[in-house]
């Protein structure tokens, strides 16, 4: 972790109410949106939208849906149904003011670039032809030692990536998402495959950097515990419908068992950890034909 | 090599004179020797700088499987009387197309480019068969046949050479940023579909001019081998590709002269070079990983153990 230990800063002006800021106007904007492909409707009817500088936590089991919602902001994946404004347009492909840090797989040990260079790829991989003018060189190297130092990795430039452990990939990916200065970061199961205290490490770190650089956060994770001190508010998605608000509001029996129209039970442990049970038959089958319960 | 040279009109064969300059004046004084140094270093260029891609994209067997197709293109431009390595392009370039449009689909398809791979090795052979006259040129694409070379074909490898160069270099970021990183790549406007299909057509090209060095059973040496070296010595994309490209050409070069003073075949040279060099990095790579290990036991205080990976994950 960084040495500072300051504790983390509620982003200024994180509005509760979204829309609230109505000089900047929603970041994202959703409208009886409906996601899908082949024709297969995951959900649908989703009405919210994320003001600048808001944290929201994307949760729900596997299959449910969340990283498409991801895509279609990346503007990778034409909504199924309603409208998606993202800057108060249509998304596009490329948009330098997203971010995006996808779902990690495991890198290969043996052949392996250096960890400065993938970061480097974030300020211009995009870019056609070999960047050989000094100055910009000079720049660019500037520019992802500022982003390896601002997630804490300054020491890990000259590593080889594929050598480094989860946690610390998961942080070269965040520093390549930021070196572009993005406005809008999405990150897609950040904390997965990551132990217990990387996962609240850089679920902090995520939230140390959103107040520092306040742009708007979107990540997704299947687990709400480790981000449940710092997200603003969540979205569930199961059941073929999405529910969004305070963690609170929407991680209640009532709620969840509405969106899954299923007894669901929502426990709070003696440290404030919540857990979602009866579900087991949901997870298994995520797409299985719901009907009343006998 | 020396027994076909010899039947060629040769008569110089008295081995080297272990004075490198002259041995090399030697060498350069025949006019097909000429021919074959500047195909080959062409074709290696290309080969060593394509092959970095190759292995970082994980594409080996799809270069494997582009080769071997291309000889069926060669055993039926000798049948309907066409240079061979032109009908290996063709073939080539059209399998090329056909997996970057299928592009991820193909990925774990391993059986079925295998097969795809057989039946056109079993088509190359159906033509060699229906070929009445010697099929010598078509068993050269096999196993290759850089001596011999006629200036056409030099011009027209150096061309190639030169336009796949060109266009590699436009690709340069894009394709490492794809190469590396697919998702993100597509999240910042990538097209890396059509970037992949782009890729498989430069492959077929460096394939195509790498088969008249090495053939196509023996494309590894030269086409992954250089690449994979690279990448476990290099950790900066660009310093790799620039040892990649230069392990290619010294491979050539050096079975190139030994091919010209032995009695041994170039091909045979540049996979026994390439498997070595390999063997070399491997074993230099587990001493020095034995060497930090040893360190880090004997100064149990400092965290030097860079394959320390986080404990099973626990989960609640």
């Amino acid at each position: 972790m960084r040495g500072t230990a300051e504790p983390a800063a509620t982003a200024a002006g994180a509005p509760e109410t979204p829309g609230a800021s109505a000089a900047a106007g929603p970041v994202i904007q959703a409208t009886a949106l409906a996601s899908g492909y082949h024709g297969r409707t995951v959900w649908s009817g989703a009405d919210f939208s994320i003001a600048a500088g808001e944290f929201l936590t994307v949760l729900g089991p596997n299959g449910a849906g969340k990283s498409t919602l991801l895509r279609m902001v990346l503007g990778l994946l034409r909504p199924a149904h309603g409208t998606l404004r993202v800057f108060g347009g249509p998304p596009r492909r490329g948009n330098p003011a997203i971010g995006y840090v996808p779902q990690r797989r495991t890198l290969d040990s043996d052949f392996s670039v250096r960890a400065a260079d993938l970061v480097g790829l974030g300020v211009d991989g995009h870019r056609w032809g070999m960047s050989v003018a000094p100055r910009k060189r000079r720049e660019k190297a500037e520019d992802v030692s500022r982003a390896l130092a601002s997630v804490g990795a300054a020491h890990l430039g000259g590593r080889a990536v594929g050598r480094l452990s989860g946690g610390e990939q998961q942080r070269l990916q965040l520093a390549q998402a930021l070196v572009a200065r993005p406005q809008l970061l999405l990150l897609d199961e950040p904390l997965a495959s990551l132990d217990l205290r990387s996962q609240q490490e850089v679920s902090q770190l995520v939230a140390d950097l959103r107040a520092e650089y306040g742009f708007t956060v979107v990540l997704v994770t299947h687990d709400i515990n480790p981000v449940l001190g710092v997200t603003d508010r969540v979205m569930y998605v199961a059941g073929g419908g999405v529910s969004v608000g305070p963690p609170a509001e929407v991680i209640t029996s009532a709620s969840l068992s509405r969106l899954y129209q299923a007894e669901v039970e929502v426990l709070t442990d003696s440290r404030g950890r919540v857990f979602v049970v009866g579900l087991e038959a949901e997870t298994a089958h995520p797409h299985s034909p719901r009907g009343p319960r006998p | 090599m020396t027994a076909a040279l010899a039947s060629q009109g040769y008569s110089f064969l008295s081995g080297p004179s272990w004075n490198l300059l002259a041995d090399v004046q030697n060498m350069l004084s025949f006019a097909f020797m000429r021919h074959a140094f500047a195909a080959a270093t062409a074709s290696a260029l290309v080969a060593g700088l394509i092959g970095y891609f190759v292995v970082l994209r994980a594409s080996s067997f799809a270069a494997h499987a582009i080769s071997h197709i291309g000889f069926a293109g060669a055993a039926g431009a000798v049948l309907i009387g066409v240079n061979p390595v032109l009908g290996v392009g063709v073939l080539s370039l059209a399998a090329s197309v056909g997996m970057g449009v299928l592009g991820r689909r193909l990925r774990g398809r391993d059986v079925v480019i295998g097969l795809v791979m057989a039946a056109s090795l079993g088509l190359g052979y159906l033509f060699i068969s229906l070929y009445s006259g010697n099929a010598t040129d078509a068993y050269a694409v096999l196993f290759g046949q850089i001596f011999g070379i006629t200036t056409g074909a030099v011009q027209i490898t150096v061309l190639t050479s030169v336009v796949v160069l060109a266009l590699l270099a436009a690709l340069y970021r894009p394709l490492l940023f794809a190469s590396l990183d697919e998702e993100v790549a597509e999240a910042r406007g990538i097209r890396v579909g059509a970037l992949g299909l782009g890729f498989m057509m430069l492959l077929a090209l460096a394939v195509t001019e790498a088969v008249q060095v090495s053939g196509v059973l023996l494309i590894f040496a030269l086409l992954v081998a250089p690449g994979a070296i690279a990448g476990r010595v290099f950790r900066r994309p660009a310093a790799a590709l620039a040892l990649s490209a230069g392990l290619a050409v010294l491979i050539t070069w050096a079975s190139l002269t030994l091919a010209f003073y032995t009695p041994y075949p170039v091909s045979f040279y540049v996979t026994s070079l390439a498997f070595v060099m390999y063997l070399g990095v491997r074993a230099a790579g587990r001493g020095a990983g034995l060497g930090r290990r040893l360190a880090a036991s004997l100064s149990p205080g400092r965290d030097t153990a860079p394959e320390a990976r986080p404990a099973a994950t626990v989960r609640t």
